[in-house]
């Protein structure tokens, strides 16, 4: 979903930055990336794993302990929050309660000093982008939450910002609401051609929007990719676990020649698969990559193993088999119910193989 | 809420001690001087209560009106004072991290804690014309004079021929420092409850927006901690209007307030129904002042008022 | 002093961030010096109680002498232990009368429930010395003159009148409590067979524990704290400690006050910081 808006000219550039609290607390641990002009970057990661104290030291509301953030091409260590080219959009979107929608929208002008003629012109175009036109007199508190997102984001965009900064902007919304809204993000974003740049925890939305994430745990930055980049080849455990579900092997690797590896990880013995790492390593496989079948696959090149039925758990469309393979975890396979009437066609404590094809294996380092 | 007549056993059980207390000892007391301010003088003890208005209406002549005037300054002058001083300190202690915030309001609170009297005479000791102000002042000066006098400057009297130790005591000054001293913390409370509910993410809009801090300070902070401020402003002011204690013990004889007369109507000049009167009308600008706090903040609920 | 000297020192450890107003300077300064306001006196008061020295400026050295001589007047004793009675026997009835008026407004909707509710706010906001001359107006005329009786007796009228001004605040810190209760234990309680009294008794007292030793705290220092309407209450032959000292000031300063003075400070914070300990734990209790 690379957009055409997007370049590679890089607009944030955070350098190696650290922030420790009180003594100890290393919420962000020397992260360095690069979010291009007109791109939707998404941090995306578990509660407490930095990513919000990141997008806050991108508007200036907490200073990196070490490192250094560039935006536009200047060095943001000495420039205050309200001097900085980013606005945002908070988490509780923070409309102020005591102006009205226009007030509010119109605040950033004002301070700006821009003619009070001209600010409610553009206050009237920016209400018109965010679907709220002529609602400009009204109250927050006569507004929904949609609503009033929406005004967050109007007051946040007027101020034409080289880059817009959302917190978490979808969480407080309804299911319905939220992916209402994902589509309509994104069209602003082409729309205006800014650099938006969200935090989420919600795989899905990152994904669905993004196009670019970095996934963020425990202060580091685990990988940076386009939302296929991070499904399809995760470079470590964490991403392939925290996006999407997972089947995960643990075992070793030992090298065999020329860009393989040979693996034992149970039940898997003396596979040999495409790789580097070596040393106690982690197998994996989607489980829509995951056949089952009553009889041993005639291929060879699968990597197949037997193992008996554990449960089953219908989801009208598909469903999800496990299968217990005398592993710790059983095997977790995604069956698309193709056919009316049958379901996936087992019964629980059939014996069954599973296999998969060796180049949708995917191997971790641990 | 359950209606009463659903459990009357509980209700009367608990409804019947704490009315019968607050009807005998508090709205029975009440009414006997509401009663008496309508009354007369009629002997040394006698009182006729013939529900005449004289007691209002010397209540209003211009002694007394003045007196009026001169506590409602004074309170005014307190309750301000207090405003500039507790806005910043309760932004220090809302900001402060959790543990200094918890140690910051404990040291605010304590003086509460102690008896109204001793703080007062703790004053006292510090202010009256051998206390520590003037000896440290005294002390400084001799320092001075020395330092004129080693530098040949002695001769010349620049800062006066001999220390004269500065009244600090009995005036209107000191009662104002005195009802600031006790009225603190009335004002830093409510701030800091309305600064701790208003949701930081609107500071740093505003900041995000491009505002500098005074800007945010007063479009932003002042205008959504209006209820606290109206509050603190209110519960400073009342208490304050009906001091007595404070103006008795640290002012002058030209630095008497409301409630200083009405004492003296008790005791001293023993005229029962004027005294009652000026009470009343003391209570009837109490609750006028409350009116305009409720007006203000448009809450309700019995947790708010302390 | 040292958290003053450190609220002025712990800067400059990091770049102070926009919203860590606490760590400007200048907003130190002005804490510390509120701090300084506050503190001065009180503390100047303390120190000087272990003063020898009789004017009660200049430091002659530190001495006991003053305490043995407030400890030796029997008139200052007598004041004191009358003053600690009245506010031990006040705390009680206030905290069970502040409990049952917060547990009918809290629980039963009844007619003039509104008004009941201002009316039992009244003595919390009218002004000390409308209530001081009322309540002393009243036991003169109704000739409920304790003065005379036996001791205890004799502080009943000042008991009294702490008691009607006392319950109310403790009613208005135990309802807060009571806002936080969930009436689906009292209705498990009542489903479970629990009588209106066992109910009362097995889950709401519990329920409101922290909220009856908050509102004790608050009845008990309410109590000690109290001139004005002491001053009112008591008779000619009734001595309480704040009259005493009352008096004892009007006449001067001197360290024997101090003395008495710093005694009751003491004695303040040391049932403060229990109380608050009580709670602390309380609170801590609940939330684990």
């Amino acid at each position: 979903m690379q957009s055409d808006a997007s370049s590679n000219e890089p607009i944030i550039e955070i350098n190696d930055v650290t922030k420790i609290y009180g003594s100890d607390v290393r919420a962000v641990d020397n992260v360095s990336l690069t979010v291009n002009r007109g791109e939707f970057f998404a941090l995306l990661g578990p509660s407490g794993c930095g990513k919000t104290t990141l997008l806050r030291m991108l508007a200036g509301f907490e200073t990196p302990t070490e490192g250094k953030v560039i935006i536009d091409g200047d060095d943001m260590a000495e420039v205050q929050a309200n001097k900085r080219p980013v606005n945002m959009v908070f988490q509780s979107y923070a409309v102020f309660p005591h102006m009205t929608v226009a007030q509010n929208v119109g605040y950033g002008l004002k301070i700006d000093g821009v003619a009070k003629k001209e600010i409610s012109a553009r206050v009237e175009e920016a209400l018109e982008l965010v679907k709220l036109g002529g609602l400009g007199s009204r109250m927050p508190d006569e507004l929904s939450g949609g609503q009033r997102q929406r005004v967050a984001l109007a007051r946040a965009l007027i101020k034409r910002p080289s880059v817009l900064l959302l917190d978490e902007p979808l969480s407080a919304l309804d299911a319905k609401l939220r992916e209402a809204m994902q589509l309509e993000l994104v069209r602003l974003q082409k729309t205006v051609g800014i650099t938006f740049v969200i935090v989420t925890h919600d795989q899905a939305e990152a994904l669905s929007m993004a196009d670019r994430i970095a996934v963020m745990e425990s202060g580091f930055v685990r990988q940076v990719a386009s939302p296929a980049e991070l499904y399809e080849h995760p470079t470590n455990r964490f991403v392939g676990d925290f996006i999407g579900q997972i089947n995960l092997f643990s075992g070793s690797a030992s090298p065999a020649g020329e860009g393989k590896v040979n693996v034992s990880a149970a039940p898997l013995s003396d596979q040999v698969l495409d790789g580097t790492a070596t040393g106690s390593v982690c197998v994996a496989v989607r489980p829509e990559k995951v056949n089952v079948s009553r009889d041993k696959p005639a291929d060879s090149n699968l990597l197949s193993i037997q193992g008996s039925v554990a449960d089953i758990a219908y989801y009208g469309g598909y469903s999800n088999l496990y299968v217990d393979v005398g592993a710790a975890d059983p095997v977790l396979a995604e069956i698309t119910n193709a056919e009316r009437g049958i379901g996936p066609g087992y019964a629980q404590g059939e014996t069954v193989w599973v296999s998969w094809r060796p180049e949708d294996t995917l191997l971790f380092a641990e | 809420m359950d209606n009463w007549r659903k459990s009357p056993g509980a209700f009367w059980a608990s409804f019947i001690p704490p009315t019968l207390w607050l009807l005998a000892f508090f709205l029975a007391p009440l009414s006997l001087i509401w009663a008496f301010s309508f009354g007369v003088k009629t002997g040394i003890t006698e009182i006729d209560i013939t529900w005449t208005f004289q007691q209002y209406a010397r209540a209003l002549e211009p002694l007394y009106l003045s007196i009026f005037a001169k506590s409602l300054w004074m309170a005014g002058v307190t309750t301000f004072i207090c405003l500039i001083v507790a806005f910043p300190v309760a932004i220090a202690i809302v900001f402060a991290p959790p543990k200094a915030r918890m140690w910051l309001l404990l040291l605010v609170i304590l003086p509460f804690w102690t008896n109204l009297l001793i703080r007062t005479y703790a004053l006292i000791a510090v202010l009256r014309t051998r206390g520590h102000v003037n000896f440290t002042l005294e002390w400084v000066w001799e320092n001075a004079n020395g330092f004129l006098i080693f530098i040949g400057l002695g001769n010349f009297n620049l800062i006066g021929e001999r220390f004269e130790p500065l009244a600090l005591l009995y005036n209107n000054t000191a009662v104002v420092v005195g009802l600031v001293y006790v009225a603190l913390p009335f004002m830093v409370l409510p701030l800091y409850a309305a600064l701790d509910r208003l949701d930081r993410s609107f500071i740093e809009a505003s900041l995000d927006l491009g505002a500098g801090h005074i800007r945010t300070f007063w479009s932003v902070v002042v205008p959504l901690a209006l209820p606290g401020i109206a509050s603190g402003i209110v519960i400073t002011f009342i208490p304050t209007l009906g001091s007595y204690l404070t103006p008795d013990l640290l002012g002058g004889t030209d630095s008497q307030m409301i409630a200083n007369v009405i004492e003296r109507q008790f005791k001293s000049a023993n005229d029962w129904p004027f005294g009652a009167a000026l009470s009343f009308l003391l209570m009837y600008a109490t609750f006028f002042g409350l009116a305009l706090r409720a007006l203000l903040t448009k809450r309700e609920g019995m947790g708010d008022r302390v | 002093m040292s958290l003053l000297g450190n609220l002025l020192s712990r800067r400059g450890k990091s770049e102070i961030g926009p919203l860590e107003y606490h760590r400007r300077l200048w907003l130190r300064v002005t804490v510390a010096l509120t701090l300084i306001f506050l503190y001065m006196p009180i503390l100047t008061l303390i120190a000087f109680s272990f003063n020898d020295s009789k004017r009660n400026v200049v430091w002659r050295g530190f001495t006991f002498k003053y305490y043995e001589k407030a400890m030796n007047n029997s008139e200052l004793i007598e004041a004191f232990v009358n003053s600690l009675t009245i506010a031990f026997v006040s705390t009680i009835v206030s905290v069970i009368l502040g409990a049952l008026t917060a547990y009918v407004l809290w629980r039963f909707r009844f007619p003039f429930r509104a008004a009941y509710e201002g009316a039992m706010a009244l003595p919390v906001v009218i002004p000390e010395i409308c209530m001081g001359v009322a309540l002393m107006v009243f036991f003169l005329r109704t000739g409920f003159n304790t003065g005379g009786w036996v001791w205890p007796f004799n502080l009943s009228a000042i008991t009294i009148a702490h008691i009607a001004f006392s319950f109310p605040f403790a009613a208005i810190v135990i309802r807060a409590r009571l806002e936080s209760f969930n009436t689906e234990l009292s209705e498990s309680a009542k489903d479970l067979g629990a009588s209106e009294y066992q109910v009362f008794k097995d889950i709401i007292v519990p329920h409101m524990k922290p909220g009856l030793i908050a509102g004790a705290l608050l009845a008990f220092t309410l109590s000690l704290d109290d001139f004005v309407i002491t001053f009112f209450t008591s008779g000619p032959n009734t001595l309480t400690f704040p009259v005493k000292i009352y008096s004892m000031v009007r006449f001067s300063v001197t360290p024997e006050v101090n003395a008495a003075s710093t005694i009751l400070i003491v004695i303040t914070v040391i049932i403060t910081a229990l109380a608050l300990r009580l709670q602390n734990r309380n609170n801590m209790l609940q939330a684990g």
